[in-house]
This record gives structure tokens, C-alpha cells and sequence, in this order.
């Protein structure tokens, strides 16, 4: 690989395309439906990186739902009717035009001075792989080495959420996020639903399973499982739950409470916070990852819908 | 080196329990609602408190760092956890602040009786905890990935605060602020990309071992710096600040302007002291320090021009931000830096966190007792909250740095590093910002005093809540007998001569 | 290793991009567009990171892959937030200019407390 071949550049090409016409297009709806399509690509370069967990993760996520809630907002934003603003003057666009050039510029030069041969972790991350029972080295990376990432992350999640929800009125407060769909329950969107849910599910569950040895994870998987809910919700043939409710907030927590637990018995009875003792660190993980999947689908989802609308 | 790379060392669990607690504490409010939530906040920040006084006694005792390395995994595989002196000051001062605006926040966010769950109290409870947790993981963590993960629980929490009351006004001032702070860490995360490419590692103390002066590192440090920035509001990066923290309910003010932008400042002093000492030149310390110097005199001259209480204490911390930042010409870059500087960066840090938080509070009990915080409009009031005016009076003191206060000790300390290093302009600039701030702290208490009849009402202000006030006002004062500290905990675990290129 | 200069150049490219609609864009929705456009941009350097460090019989360092499903999972969080915060505003002030027309918090009565 001494040239980028033909298709890598035609394929930056597009990407970067893509990616402009979506920063400039005057109308916001067209901007969005670009960017899903520029999600997309990217996730090709993914694959092209060699990194298949990130491409998933990217198309599912990065692409997937961060476009579903660009786009809901996009017509939301058009539905109210509200006036486009005047475009920018030239002097806040060539402001922005040097700072774009100036981060670009750097980066290309960092990146060309990269030393060579690169600096990498690959060795020392599957030699520990053993020690935790898992086959795929990215999940070891996200479950062990750098756990405390992962599990403060999860905790970033819970923040978001309570965040979307701290901009309801107080009127409905513990409420229902969204305005209740009106789609008929006996069409044929429904009916179309209703099958392809239970296979949705199954194919999540097995994502998810998967990932210990092969590309997926509790993040992959977790994310078909919330695409199915929001596909249910918008057939009118499932409800977002209120917010207040006991059991919903318990699943909200569920992931990085089980971590914690795990994490602080491993500093109390163990080797140290997070240390997974070799005879159970497989069984271990498995509940983490199990209790990560569950909350991660029902925060992923409930980010999606929004702030409460409506009393229980 | 100013860590041992990868040992644990006896009491390094205490760095997992400070930063476990308040995070549980988030699950748990979260998990049961707003009722349970101020009380689970209050015990948690004492607790914190509790721990706070144990790693710097650790850290006093063992003249050396707190290490842990999580899960048994070493850097730069894992992650570690290290409490300097630093650190240990940085988690003191947040706690300390923290359990005085929970005493004050009391009667501002009670959950009404009957009802398990309300809105304003459930975020800003949980919110509270957020915040330690994510200050805790700024002070802590070794991994330049995991204080980017800080960050962003920083700013998750801090954001919410800011529109709690749902006004038009204030939900712009939160939509702007998470702007700037979203842009500010993906600046970050890119510098964090090209010192792993370059060096394989994100460990601030294998970094420190390996880091040269090429491209990328340069790269990186700039763009880090500059996310960081646009989070600390350092001037002129700071447009966001005013709103956010003069529409925020004061308790909230209190933290926001206290406590959060010291995060992102304390990360710029980890890259720029401990990290990446190798890249910064002389001309960089001096930029940002020049930087710092126009946030001081741009701050104070708006702050004296402002007609409302909270936006002149917003406006006052977009200037007293800018001292923070004088302590890099002082310190780093030179032959012969002054580590005194850094002992003054950070007792001005601890001042300034005490001081403004008071203040803060004050200005919202004005505000509670009056129905407005109209500076022009404030004739009188010291003989109606005399406890209140009394705080503001000693938290105005801190800021403006008359002794025997924190505030002062900082400045002395700065000041005398800076003849120490024949650097007299930002002598010059010290004395300047001291003189603006009593411009517009003595502006407003002169009409405190002054006397009219009858005197304004006092509202729903009671002597507990004033009480709770002048109390962290008295922290900030007493913050200058830290002078007299035998041994001076900053300083542990700093190299002998700090900021020399390796 | 033509390739991997080609695909750091273009994450250089898309993040110079984000960074110009983040300035340039006046409606929010647009500015957490750019926004995510310039996550992408730097993901992709930690994916060029990741495939230089190819080694071991890995097509590319596991590592720096880990901290970009992180960093994912954190920015759809931001965005959800901030789209929440923009349909808020919108339906508080009627829309989501960021600009003030209103008077400016120094000078309305402003919110209690």
C-alpha cells in the first residue's frame, strides 16, 4: 500500500462532499438528509480502517440515530413555521473560514509528522486478552483496561437524559415524552411492525452477543434494540413510559450501578477497583455487559423522544 | 517526572472512593427521586469533604503523590489515578464551597410536601453530585481520555443548571454555553488523537517522558489549549459566561461561577506544567498570560458599567479568571521559574471559588429580599440584610485582595514572582485589576450604606440562610492565614524546578 | 502507508469543515450539524491512529477504536441535548435565534432568585 488506490480518493472525495454541501445548503431539511448519507459513508471508512466495532457503532449511532433526531427537529423546526435567519455577513464567514483552514492545516501537519513506525497498544492488548476471557480486543479495551471510562460514560448518559427532561414545564413533570403518535394500530404500518420487531430484537440480542469474540457489543446491540422501540413508538403500536416511574429510572441507572457493584467489590475483596478475578471475570462481564445493554436501548430511546409532553 | 508512573501506592483506594461516592450519589438521587436527593447530596459532599481531608493528609504525610492503578491494568494500557498537592487542594476547596451552597440551596429547591419527585429540585440535587463527581475525575485522572470523559459530565451537569427557571433568556444563555463547551471538547479530543498517534499513550506521566517539540505535540497542545479555553471563558473566549451565570438560579451561579470553570483551568495547568512542558515556549506562556491580562481589565471595566448585581459578579469572573492565568509567564518556560507562582495561581484558584460563590449568594438573597438586583436601586439595603452586605463586603475584599484575605496572599505571591522574574508589566497589570474591582465592589457597597427611610423589606430571607452566607465569606478570608502552613501542599509532588524543558 | 495520509487528511479536511459551519451557521440545528460533522473529523484521526498501529495480527490498535466508541456514544448524548435545548428555545421565544432581540439580561427584570 504505497498509493492510495483510485477508490480511496474517489471515496474522500464524496465524503468531503457530502459533508460540505451539508455544512452550506441553505435549507436545514436538506442539510440533515445529507448528513444521514455522510454518516453513512463514513462508516464505510470505517470499515476501510479495519475498525468494523467503530463502523457499526458509527452507522447505528454516529449516522442512524443521531439522524432520526436531526431530523424530527428539522420538521419540528419547519412545522412551527419559523423564520430562517439572515445568512451570516462576510466578515463572521471569512472569520470562520480562517479558523477552519488554521484546525485543518494543523491537523495535516501533526499528521504528516507522525513518527514511524507508529506507536501502538496492539501487542500489550492481546496479550492480556486471556486474563479476561474475552476474544474481541475492543470490547477488552471498553470492559477492561479502560472500564472506567466506559462506566463514567454511562454516567454521562444518565446526565443527558436528565438534562432533555429538566426542559419540561413542571405541569407535566414524570410525564411522557413527545406528543402521542396517531398512526393506526391495525394498518399496515403496525402490521409490518409487529413482524418485524421480534426479529429486530432477536438480531440486537445476538449483536450484543457476539461482541466478546467478534465485532458488536452492548453499544451495537443496545442501539437495534432502541431503533426497534422508536419504530414501534412511531407505528402507534408501543408508548414511550413516563418518566417517573420506578422501574424506568431503575433500568436508567441499571448499567452503571451493576459496574460500581462489580467495580467496588473488586477493591474490597479483590486485587482492585475493577479488577475482574480471573475464574469470574468472564461471568462478570457478561452482567455488566448485560445490565450496559438493557440501559443503553432505554436511554438511547428515551433521548430520542425528549423532553415530557404529556401527564401519565 | 512529577508522578511515578504505574505503582499504586497505600491509600490510593481513597482516589476511587472520592470519585465513586458522588457518582453513586448521582444514581441514587436519580434513581429516587428529588425528595431523597438533597439529603443524599448533602451527605455525599460531606463525605467528599471527609475524603478530600484524608488525601491531602496522605499526601502531606508522604511528601509524595496518592497513586492507584484502576482494574490492576497499567498505564498505558490502563488508567491510573494521582493526587498531588495539587489535587488534594483543588478537591478541599470544591467540597468546602459545595457543602455551603447545599446549606444555602436548601430552601431554594425543597420538594413540596406531598409530592416524591419535582423538577427544579431533582436536577439540581442531582446535578450538584454530578458536579463533584466530574471535578473529582478533573483532579484525579492521569489519562488525558478519561479527563475528556470529565469533561463532558462537567459540562452535562453544569448546562442544565443554567435554565432551570425554562425562560426564553436563559435557555438561550444554556443552548450557547453547551455550544462553546461541545466545541471546546472536541478541540480537546482531536489534540488527545494526535499525542496518542505520536506517542502511543495518553498518560500524563509517560507523556511527560516521551514528549517532543514536533508537529503534532505542538499541534496538540494548541488545539487542547484552545478547547479548554473556550470552557474556562478566558478572554475573549468568554461571550458565554455573563448570561449563563447571571440567569442561573445563585445557588447554581454559585457552582457554575465557583467551581466549574476551575476544571477546564486545572486541566490547561496539567498539560501545560505536567504533560507537555516540553512544547511550551516562552512566547506561549507570554500570550496566554497577556490573554489573561485583557480578561482582568475588560472584565472590570464591564463589570463596573453593569446596571444588575448578578451580571457585575459575572463580569467579575470573567476578569478574576484572567489571574488564573498569569501564573504560566511566571512559571512556566523560564531558566528560572518561580514555584512560588504556582502556590499563588492556586491560592487565588481557592479565593476566588470561596469568594465569588458568597457572593453569588449573597446577590440572590438580595435579589430574594428585594425582587430585584438593580445596582442603582439598592440604597439601603445594609440595614435590612446587615449579614448579607457583610458577606459581600468580605467575599469583595477576597477579589480585590486586601489582607488579610486569600485573595491578597495570591497577589502577593504573584506579584512578588513576577519582580522575581523581572517581568514588572504584569506587576503592573496585579495592581491595575485590584484597583478595578474595588471601583465596582466598594460602587455597590457604598449604596448599601447609604441611608434612606424607610429601609427596603427583607422578603423571605432568613438570618440562617444570611448566616450560611458570611460563613464562606469567612472561608475566604481566612483562606490568607494559609500563608502561615508550616509546609505548603501545593507544592508536593511538583519537580524541584518546575517548567524546565526536559 | 499512501492510504491511512489520505484518510487523516480527509478527518483533517472534515474537521476544518465542522469548524467553519460551527461559526458560520447562524440557526443552532445547523451548528450541531457542524458540530457532529467535526466529531467525525476527529474520529477519523483516531481511526488513521488506530490503523497505523496495526500490529500483532490486529488490522488496526484496538485502542484508539475503544476511545472513538466513547466518543460516539457522548456525542449522540450532546446532540440530544442540544437539539432538546434548541426545541425548547424555539418554543420559548417563538424561535431559536441565538441572537437576543429581546432586551439583553442586563436589562430586563430577569428570572427570580
Amino acid at each position: 500500500m504505497i498509493t492510495a488506490s483510485l477508490f480511496d480518493i474517489g471515496l474522500a472525495a464524496l465524503v468531503v462532499s457530502v459533508a460540505a454541501f451539508a455544512i452550506v445548503v441553505r435549507d436545514t431539511y436538506s442539510a440533515v438528509v445529507a448528513f444521514v448519507a455522510y454518516g453513512l459513508l463514513v462508516s464505510l471508512r470505517w470499515v476501510l480502517l479495519h475498525a468494523v466495532d467503530v463502523a457499526l457503532t458509527e452507522a447505528a449511532i454516529g449516522s442512524g440515530l443521531t439522524g432520526v433526531l436531526l431530523l424530527s427537529a428539522a420538521a419540528r423546526l419547519r412545522g412551527g413555521g419559523a423564520p430562517e435567519p439572515a445568512p451570516p455577513s462576510v466578515r463572521v464567514r471569512a472569520l470562520a473560514a480562517a479558523c477552519g483552514v488554521a484546525v485543518t492545516a494543523g491537523l495535516v501537519g501533526a499528521v504528516l509528522s507522525f513518527p514511524d513506525p507508529a506507536p501502538t497498544l496492539a501487542a500489550p492488548a492481546t496479550e492480556a486478552l486471556p486474563a479476561t476471557g474475552l476474544g474481541n480486543p475492543v470490547t477488552a479495551v471498553l470492559i477492561a483496561y479502560r472500564a472506567t471510562d466506559t462506566l463514567l460514560e454511562k454516567v454521562v448518559l444518565v446526565l443527558a437524559l436528565l438534562g432533555v427532561w429538566s426542559l419540561a414545564g413542571d405541569a407535566v413533570w414524570g410525564g411522557r415524552p413527545g406528543a402521542k403518535q396517531r398512526a393506526d394500530p391495525d394498518g399496515i404500518l403496525a402490521y409490518f411492525t409487529r413482524r418485524l420487531v421480534p426479529v429486530g430484537l432477536l438480531v440486537g440480542l445476538y449483536v450484543f452477543w457476539v461482541g466478546a469474540t467478534h465485532p458488536g457489543g452492548a453499544f451495537q446491540g443496545a442501539t437495534i434494540v432502541a431503533a426497534m422501540w422508536l419504530l414501534a413508538m412511531m407505528a402507534g403500536v408501543a408508548d414511550v413510559p413516563p418518566v417517573a416511574r420506578p422501574d424506568v429510572r431503575a433500568i436508567l441507572v441499571a448499567g452503571a450501578g451493576v459496574f460500581f457493584a462489580v467495580g467496588l467489590a473488586g477493591l474490597a475483596f479483590g486485587d482492585a477497583f475493577l479488577a475482574y478475578p480471573a475464574a469470574y471475570a468472564k461471568a462478570l462481564i457478561i452482567a455488566i455487559e448485560i445490565a450496559m445493554t438493557a440501559t443503553v436501548a432505554v436511554t438511547l430511546t428515551l433521548l430520542i423522544a425528549g423532553a415530557p409532553e404529556r401527564t401519565a | 517526572m512529577p508522578f511515578v508512573a504505574d505503582l499504586a501506592t497505600p491509600g490510593g483506594a481513597l482516589l476511587v472512593l472520592a470519585i465513586a461516592v458522588p457518582a453513586i450519589g448521582v444514581l441514587a438521587a436519580f434513581a429516587l427521586g428529588s425528595r431523597h436527593a438533597a439529603r443524599i447530596a448533602i451527605a455525599v459532599v460531606a463525605a467528599g469533604f471527609a475524603l478530600a481531608v484524608a488525601v491531602a493528609a496522605r499526601v502531606l504525610a508522604d511528601g509524595a503523590p496518592l497513586v492507584y492503578v484502576l482494574g490492576n491494568w497499567r498505564p498505558p494500557l490502563g488508567v491510573a489515578l494521582r493526587a498531588d498537592g495539587l489535587a488534594a487542594v483543588m478537591m478541599l476547596v470544591t467540597t468546602v464551597v459545595l457543602f455551603f451552597v447545599a446549606l444555602f440551596a436548601r430552601a431554594d429547591f425543597a420538594t413540596p410536601a406531598g409530592v416524591r419527585d419535582a423538577r427544579a429540585p431533582l436536577v439540581f440535587w442531582t446535578m450538584l453530585l454530578a458536579i463533584l463527581a466530574a471535578l473529582n475525575v478533573c483532579f484525579l485522572a492521569g489519562d488525558l481520555f478519561t479527563l475528556y470523559v470529565a469533561l463532558e459530565l462537567l459540562t452535562f451537569a453544569a448546562v442544565p443548571l443554567v435554565a432551570l427557571d425554562g425562560s426564553a433568556e436563559t435557555l438561550r444563555a444554556a443552548l450557547r454555553y453547551l455550544l462553546f463547551a461541545l466545541a471546546g471538547s472536541l478541540l480537546y479530543l482531536a489534540g488527545t488523537a494526535l499525542l496518542y498517534g505520536a506517542y502511543g499513550t495518553l498518560d500524563i506521566a509517560l507523556l511527560a517522558g516521551r514528549a517532543r517539540a514536533d508537529a503534532a505535540t505542538t499541534v496538540a497542545a494548541a488545539l487542547m489549549t484552545a478547547g479548554l479555553l473556550a470552557k474556562t471563558a478566558l478572554f475573549p473566549l468568554h461571550l458565554w459566561l455573563p448570561p449563563a451565570h447571571a440567569g442561573a438560579p445563585a445557588a447554581a451561579s454559585a457552582v457554575l461561577s465557583g467551581l466549574v470553570v476551575k476544571g477546564s483551568y486545572f486541566i490547561v495547568l496539567r498539560l501545560w506544567l505536567d504533560a507537555l512542558p516540553a512544547v511550551i515556549t516562552p512566547a506561549a506562556a507570554q500570550f496566554i498570560g497577556a490573554l489573561g491580562a485583557a480578561a482582568i481589565v475588560f472584565g472590570s471595566a464591564v463589570a463596573i458599567a453593569q446596571p444588575r448585581l448578578k451580571l457585575m459578579v459575572a463580569y467579575s469572573t470573567v476578569a478574576q479568571i484572567g489571574y488564573l492565568f498569569l501564573l504560566f509567564p511566571l512559571a512556566v518556560g523560564l531558566a528560572h521559574p518561580e514555584a512560588t507562582a504556582i502556590t499563588g495561581g492556586m491560592l487565588q484558584v481557592a479565593s476566588h471559588a470561596t469568594a465569588k460563590a458568597a457572593m453569588f449568594m449573597a446577590a440572590g438573597l438580595v435579589y430574594a429580599a428585594l425582587g430585584h438586583d438593580r445596582v442603582a436601586d439598592l440604597t439601603g439595603v445594609a440595614r435590612t440584610l446587615p449579614i448579607t452586605v457583610a458577606a459581600f463586603a468580605l467575599s469583595g475584599i477576597a477579589l480585590i485582595g486586601l489582607p488579610p484575605a486569600g485573595g491578597f496572599v495570591a497577589k502577593w505571591l504573584l506579584l512578588s514572582a513576577a519582580l522575581a522574574t523581572a517581568q514588572w508589566w504584569w506587576a503592573v497589570v496585579i495592581v491595575v485589576g485590584g484597583l478595578l474591582t474595588a471601583c465596582y465592589v466598594f460602587g455597590v457597597l457604598g449604596r448599601t450604606l447609604a441611608t434612606v427611610d424607610p429601609p427596603p423589606p427583607r422578603g423571605a430571607v432568613t438570618r440562617g440562610r444570611e448566616a450560611v452566607v458570611l460563613g464562606l465569606a469567612i472561608v475566604a478570608t481566612v483562606l490568607g492565614f494559609a500563608a502561615f502552613a508550616p509546609v505548603d501542599l501545593v507544592q508536593v509532588g511538583r519537580p524541584p524546578v518546575a517548567g524546565v524543558p526536559r | 502507508m499512501g492510504d491511512v495520509t489520505l484518510f487523516g487528511v480527509a478527518g483533517a479536511v472534515l474537521a476544518g469543515l465542522g469548524v467553519y459551519g460551527l461559526i458560520a451557521s447562524p440557526q443552532p440545528l445547523r451548528k450541531i450539524l457542524a458540530l457532529n460533522v467535526l466529531g467525525t473529523g476527529v474520529f477519523l484521526l483516531f481511526g488513521v491512529v488506530a490503523r497505523r498501529g496495526a500490529a500483532a495480527g490486529l488490522g488496526a490498535d484496538p485502542v484508539p477504536q475503544a476511545l472513538v466508541i466513547t466518543g460516539i456514544v457522548v456525542a449522540f448524548a450532546a446532540t440530544a441535548l442540544a437539539v432538546a435545548l434548541t426545541l425548547a428555545l424555539t418554543r420559548a421565544a417563538g424561535s431559536a435565534s441565538l441572537e437576543s432581540d429581546a432586551p439583553a439580561v442586563g436589562e430586563d427584570p430577569g428570572p427570580p432568585r
